[in-house]
């Protein structure tokens, strides 16, 4: 083996950790989980006490609420951020976007599609299913 | 079959045995249950044997310090190839089955399998092929390999390692409990509802709990990978100047990290339909089971590129090598590599055009399909161009790399066809489609397999393996294939469904015969594997081939064959691509035979063993509703964990002397004589 390293760098080699980056502090511990609670504690609200009328407003504002709770999640508690990992962290983060939207996107799509294309009469208000059924009765 | 409820008895039992009752236990005289009594007893005959050997010959403290333990990555690979190899014999076992009975159940002969036993079959075969066979494979490859080519002395998280192993192995426990306690699935490798929900009993439950472990396994290998390709490489050896084989790697462990969450949600969910009566999936009370469908592809089709991705990289290793000359077109490679791993994920849907998401959604799907086929025509051409004048060495490696480019590109192109969603109306669930995903696995993950294990087992163990049993193996494969899948895509084009355990047509079955002639001559390739490895142990003095047999390109053939427990004496520095030959042109191949320094080295540990045995009985305890056992297992996992977590000293250094002592004689100190050759 040519040009064998400097003696001293061969030991570990990654079993030590050989980067401690950022593992936060409590006061950022702190603040994440306040804005974690409070993000949790407004949906709990909105639906307990009935405070949007609309179902669909509902819905979507509580999505919001939870498109916020991730981001201060991997603020605060998974450390995400430009330079840590020397980068490869907001890699990874851009690939998961992308990939979630990709999913969520042509899953919902598609799904919308067959919801579409149903025959009417196989098609069945799903209010219906609220009213008590008989247990174990498949198919009626 | 049996009942999802609890059987009829003192509620004491019910409370000890869960559902468990000597019903689940095939006992019958009947031939279904004849066959099970005599696998049992060659099970346990084989077993008992294997175990008397370990114990006569004093090997338990060894097999435990050396292997159990271990979190050497080149163990790990080692025991993750085995493990590959005994489940290949079972889907075999399973394969050979199927085609018995399709080859004869014409007619007024309705063949020795009744539906439920073929059923259960089928849907063992699938998963255990896929699962057990080539993640096995794959990931004792890439466990093997990888940390060599990159010039680490092992991967970053050894002890998960050890503990996926172990989960892996965890899975397989519980698919071989389910040939001899009650039933296996009989939904399908994939578990589709409505067959999966409660009506069905307790193989379901095997399935999921099998899968859920064995999926952990998995995913901590994905992250473990990643992070030593990104963390551990030698110094000097950017991204661009790695091996092919380790980008292969690296993109196949992204798609695993991304892909197996889905995989274990899906599975979650059913879980919770079957034991909390919830409703994701069935069709009544507001679910959707197309959505179970579409879930568990969004995980299943990148696992077809997770597993054929590591043996592209296998060819792009073997074909410089064999042809002496540089591989043409790394950087496209790389790309290809890359598009086919954000590619993998936009195709998924092509699983099922049949389910009614209308012409939008298909086209655009379609599109997508035939876009991914571009990368692969690539790397078929690199290969090729690789070849194209050089001195091509037509040894056993390249023989299966001949192999793989005839029937891969096929098979590819049938799957151009099926890309057609139009077309794909006619061809769906048929034997075409069985022909062609068998076409591209075999052709493509099989073949690269047997390619792989004949390139690197002189690295493993310091000797070839055997030309003679080599070419067989490879002609018993290659034409088997041809034999058994040719009459499934002839029969397939006429539209003849797949997983039918009867025929009423006879003029089928001279197919059927045919097919099964080709299951026969697939077992005599995988009989000539079990006897060149065979052999070649016999004749190890004879075969015995130094460090760097092939005259190799890459650095895991720089140092010793089998290498030290710490790989590399001193971490190579990298200049170019292929840094072992550019060492070797440029004069830098000597070794320093001084200056050695003590290695600080992972120490081994019992948690893996001990988890994922707690966890292998709480899928047991799951799947039979013992709900004491399964709540005690649970904490007795969480125990582990935290007391894994005390451990303050997980590591150790060989010292000095020791290394000097390995890198002079070749050999360790005798009392420290591990491998045995």
């Amino acid at each position: 083996m040519s040009n064998p390293s400097a003696p001293g760098h061969s030991p570990a080699q990654g079993h030590e950790g050989a980067m401690h980056e950022n593992h936060g502090s409590l006061r950022g511990y702190l603040t994440g989980f306040v804005l974690a609670a409070i993000l949790t504690v407004i949906p709990f609200w909105l639906v307990l006490d009935h405070i949007i009328g609309d179902f669909k407003v509902a819905v979507f504002v509580i999505l919001a609420l939870a498109t916020l709770q991730i981001i201060v999640h991997m603020i605060f508690f998974l450390h995400v951020n430009v330079q840590s990992e020397g980068g490869w962290n907001l890699m990874g983060l851009l690939f998961t976007i992308t990939l979630v939207v990709i999913v969520l996107g042509a899953s919902i799509w598609s799904m919308f599609n067959e919801n579409n294309l149903m025959m009417p009469t196989m098609s069945v208000p799903i209010q219906q299913y609220h009213a008590p059924a008989p247990p174990h009765s498949p198919g009626s | 079959m049996l009942p999802h409820t609890m059987p009829h008895r003192a509620a004491i039992w019910n409370f000890i045995f869960g559902r468990l009752s000597l019903a689940a236990f095939p006992l019958g005289s009947n031939l279904e249950d004849r066959i099970v009594q005599f696998t049992f007893i060659g099970v346990v005959v084989i077993g008992v044997a294997i175990l008397a050997a370990i114990t006569k010959y004093r090997k338990w403290g060894y097999l435990w310090r050396e292997w159990f333990t271990t979190v050497d990555h080149k163990k790990l690979g080692i025991m993750y190839m085995i493990l590959g190899t005994v489940m290949l014999v079972r889907g075999f076992a399973d394969a050979i089955m199927m085609r018995s009975q399709q080859a004869f159940a014409f007619g007024a002969n309705m063949g020795y399998l009744p539906p439920h036993h073929f059923d259960q079959i089928f849907s063992a075969h699938g998963s255990i092929m896929i699962f057990f066979v080539a993640m096995a494979y794959i990931i004792g490859l890439m466990n093997y390999v990888m940390p060599l080519q990159i010039g680490s002395r092992d991967v970053a998280f050894p002890y998960l390692n050890n503990l996926g192993f172990w989960l892996t192995f965890g899975g397989v426990v519980l698919f071989m409990i389910s040939l001899f306690v009650g039933d296996f699935s009989t939904a399908g490798w994939l578990g589709y509802p409505p067959v999966s929900e409660l009506q069905q009993g307790p193989g379901v439950d095997y399935y999921i709990w099998g899968l859920q472990l064995s999926g952990v396994g998995s995913l901590l290998s994905g992250i473990n990978f990643v992070v030593t390709i990104l963390k551990m490489r030698a110094p000097g050896m950017t991204l661009m100047k790695m091996p092919v084989f380790t980008w292969t790697t690296l993109c196949t462990s992204g798609l695993i990290v991304v892909s197996f969450p889905f995989l274990t949600a899906s599975l979650l969910m059913l879980s919770i339909d079957r034991y909390l009566g919830t409703h994701f999936f069935t069709s009544g009370m507001g679910g959707n089971l197309m959505l179970y469908i579409n879930l568990i592809w969004v995980w299943g089709h990148p696992e077809v590129y997770i597993l054929i991705l590591p043996l592209f990289g296998v060819y792009s290793e073997i074909v410089p090598t064999f042809s002496k000359k540089p591989l043409f077109g790394y950087s496209s490679m790389v790309y290809a590599t890359v598009a086919i791993m954000v590619l993998s994920y936009l195709v998924w849907l092509h699983h099922f055009f049949t389910m009614g998401s209308g012409p939008a959604v298909n086209s655009f799907f379609s599109l997508t399909t035939m876009l991914i086929s571009i990368p692969t025509g690539v790397k078929i051409f690199n290969w090729l161009f690789t070849m194209y004048r050089g001195r091509v060495h037509l040894s056993v490696p390249m023989l299966w790399v001949l192999g793989f480019l005839f029937t891969f590109s096929l098979g590819g192109m049938t799957g151009v066809m099926l890309s057609v969603a139009p077309a794909d109306f006619l061809l769906h669930n048929s034997l075409f489609l069985v022909a062609h995903f068998h076409n591209v696995i075999i052709g493509g993950v099989v073949f690269g397999i047997f390619a792989a294990i004949n390139y690197w087992f002189p690295k493993a163990f310091g000797f070839k393996l055997n030309e003679f049993w080599g070419k067989v193996t490879f002609w018993c494969w290659f034409i088997g294939f041809w034999v058994a899948f040719g009459p499934l895509y002839i029969m397939g084009l006429m539209g003849v469904t797949r997983r039918l355990s009867h025929f009423t047509d006879m003029s089928l079955q001279k197919w059927e015969i045919a097919a099964w002639i080709g299951a026969l001559i697939i077992f005599c390739g995988i009989a000539a594997f079990i006897i060149q490895i065979a052999v070649s142990i016999k004749d190890r003095k004879k075969l015995a081939c130094g460090n760097d047999p092939w005259d190799g390109r890459t650095l895991e053939w720089s140092t010793s064959s089998p290498p030290p427990e710490y790989n590399f004496a001193f971490i190579p520095n990298v200049r170019d691509r292929d840094a072992w030959m550019d060492m070797k042109e440029n004069g830098g191949d000597r070794r320093p035979m001084e200056g050695f320094n003590l290695i600080h080295m992972p120490k081994n540990t019992a948690s893996g063993v001990v988890i994922a045995a707690l966890g292998c009985i709480c899928g047991f305890a799951l799947t039979w509703f013992i709900w004491w056992l399964a709540i005690a297992s649970f904490i007795g996992i969480f125990v582990a964990i935290i007391v894994h977590a005390f451990t303050y000293r997980s590591d150790h250094h060989i010292p000095a002397a020791d290394v000097s002592h390995f890198e002079h004689t070749g050999n360790w100190n005798p009392e420290q004589q591990g491998v045995a050759a």
